[in-house]
Order: structure tokens, then C-alpha cells, then sequence
């Protein structure tokens, strides 16, 4: 089994970055967390108009999606990792929205959970004893 | 027998160990929060009435906890960046931040939480202070369980910076990754709980 304990040269060129490229990340970073903060402001301001539930549902899904997307993209630097890593969260995602797909689907009479109101009459003609 | 590729990158993948195994650690973390908030959708619809969270919850807190957690992000991914300057001292100074930080926002959370217990709001009081209490709970775990790695990084751990600061970067790198994710989350039930 190969080891790679004990190489500790070259440590500027970790990871394929550079100096300058760290300083670039530097003012990117910043970028996002003032994005980062003004977002949240937005947030909390859109739910002083006390809209109705699927509009500020839809608005505070939108914003949050929009700041997790910069938290994941820049601080986790997903927009510049490699493909394996985006393979696996994509198939998290995918079950992710199964998940969420659930309650949903139960609601829509769903595939495989009963209708109460169906459901129900079978209970209550049992004979008492 | 040493472990291979604790900083090498492995050919074939490009990638550590470490970078592999704290992104699937994070997928099943995904997972986990997924199922709770399939929960809370599952409880609310079925619900004959919500509470709209402003009307139960302190969104002023919320939103300074959101502020505080959102900047320790910031002041993580900056000991990183300065690990990668290899500038040691920068990294101590951002990384204390960073606990510094999570330490704010646990005690915010523990007003929270007295404010609620002390006049009989506890997680049997109704269905949305049960999903409240079991998401934010959950989620603060992961904080103080961040909170625990950032400081071994911080203090004993650091000393591997001495002899493999690649392999020590790596790590806080990785470490990295859970804090923001553990922000991450945050920026969702922020809404979800307090606005919504």
C-alpha cells in the first residue's frame, strides 16, 4: 500500500492554487458573505408584507436556494471541485426530492397510503363487543 | 500501516480520502435533515392550523443568529485561506473566531430555549414547537459537534501543521465543509421555522 506521509514540499502549489489565486478567493469570499447578508435582510423584510402562504413560501424557498447555492458554490467551492464529488451530491439531490416528494404524494390520495375517508368506514362497522 | 492518499490526491479520482469521505459523510447528513423536513411538511399540511413563526418564535434573535453564523462561515473558509498563505497565526485568529462564533450563536439559542420553558412552551405544547424544538435541536448539535473539531484544529491538532501543513490544510479544509454545511441547513430552517 502506498503512503504519502512525510512530503511536505511544495505546499503553494496545494491543491492546484496559487498566492494570487488565494487572493482572488479572498475577494470572491467577501463578495458572497456581503450577497450573504443582504439576502438575509431581504428575507426578513418580505416577511413584513405577511403575503399569503404559497407566495411567501415560493419567495423564501426562492432566496434561501439562492444563498445555499452561494454557501455551497463559493465557501464549499462546489463550482470548482471535481466531478466525483458532483456526481454524488447530484444523486443526493435526487433522493432529497424523493423525500420531499413524499408528504406530497400522500396528500394526492397517494400510490400507496389509503384515504382515511376510505379507510375509515371499515373500523366503524365492526360489531362491538 | 499508514493510510494512503491522507494528502496525495489518488490518480484516478483527483481526490483525498478526506475530501471523499467528508462529502459522502455530508450527503447522509442531507438525507438526515431531508427527512426532517419531509416531516414538518407531512405535519403542517396535515395540520388544521399553523402558526406563522413570527407569531411564536423571536425572529430579531433568529436573524442575529443567522448574521452570526453566515460570518463564521466567512471567518472559516478565511483560516483555510490563510493555511493555504501559510500564515499560521492569521489561521489561529480566524479559527478562534469561527468558535467564537458558534459559542454566540448557542447562547442566543439558549435564551431561545429558557424564554419558551419558562412560560410552559416546551416541545409538547404543539405540533410546531415539537418540529421546532426537534430541527433546531438537532441542528445546534451539529454546531457544538463543529464547534468540538474547530477547537482540536485550533489547539492540539494544530500541531501537524509542524511537520504535514498540506495534510493539516486538508483537514480544516474538510472540517470547513461541515461548518458550512451546518450553515447551510441554518439558511433553511431560518425561514422555514421563524418566517414561514
Amino acid at each position: 500500500m502506498s503512503s504519502d506521509h512525510g512530503a511536505t514540499s511544495d505546499h503553494a502549489d496545494h491543491a492546484g492554487h496559487d498566492p494570487a489565486d488565494i487572493d482572488r478567493h479572498v475577494k470572491v469570499y467577501i463578495t458572497v458573505f456581503v450577497a450573504l447578508m443582504i439576502l438575509t435582510v431581504v428575507t426578513v423584510a418580505i416577511s413584513r408584507f405577511h403575503l399569503s402562504v404559497p407566495i411567501a413560501v415560493t419567495v423564501a424557498l426562492f432566496v434561501a436556494i439562492v444563498k445555499g447555492s452561494l454557501v455551497a458554490g463559493y465557501f464549499m467551492h462546489l463550482v470548482s471541485e471535481k466531478k466525483l464529488i458532483l456526481a454524488v451530491l447530484a444523486l443526493t439531490v435526487a433522493f432529497f426530492f424523493v423525500l420531499l416528494a413524499l408528504p406530497v404524494l400522500t396528500h394526492e390520495n397517494g400510490f400507496w397510503i389509503p384515504n382515511v375517508e376510505q379507510a375509515a368506514p371499515a373500523h366503524t362497522e365492526e360489531p362491538h363487543k | 500501516m499508514d493510510i494512503p492518499y491522507t494528502f496525495q490526491e489518488r490518480r484516478d479520482t483527483g481526490l483525498t480520502n478526506g475530501k471523499i469521505g467528508i462529502w459522502l459523510f455530508l450527503a447522509s447528513e442531507v438525507m438526515l435533515f431531508g427527512a426532517l423536513f419531509a416531516s414538518y411538511i407531512l405535519i403542517r399540511t396535515g395540520s388544521p392550523s399553523w402558526p406563522r413563526g413570527d407569531t411564536v418564535l423571536d425572529v430579531y434573535l433568529a436573524t442575529f443568529n443567522t448574521i452570526v453564523l453566515i460570518t463564521s462561515s466567512v471567518t472559516m473558509v478565511m483560516a483555510w485561506a490563510s493555511l493555504m498563505r501559510r500564515k499560521f497565526g492569521t489561521f489561529r485568529l480566524y479559527m478562534g473566531a469561527t468558535i467564537l462564533l458558534g459559542a454566540v450563536f448557542l447562547v442566543v439559542k439558549y435564551f431561545e430555549y429558557s424564554h419558551h420553558f419558562a412560560i410552559g412552551e416546551g416541545p409538547s405544547h404543539s405540533n410546531f414547537l415539537a418540529v421546532y424544538y426537534t430541527l433546531t435541536g438537532l441542528h445546534m448539535l451539529h454546531v457544538f459537534g463543529g464547534m468540538v473539531v474547530n477547537a482540536y484544529f485550533w489547539g492540539p491538532g494544530s500541531k501537524l501543521y509542524q511537520t504535514n501543513p498540506v495534510w493539516f490544510t486538508n483537514r480544516v479544509e474538510h472540517s470547513g465543509l461541515f461548518w458550512h454545511f451546518v450553515d447551510l441547513v441554518w439558511i433553511f430552517l431560518f425561514p422555514t421555522l421563524y418566517l414561514l
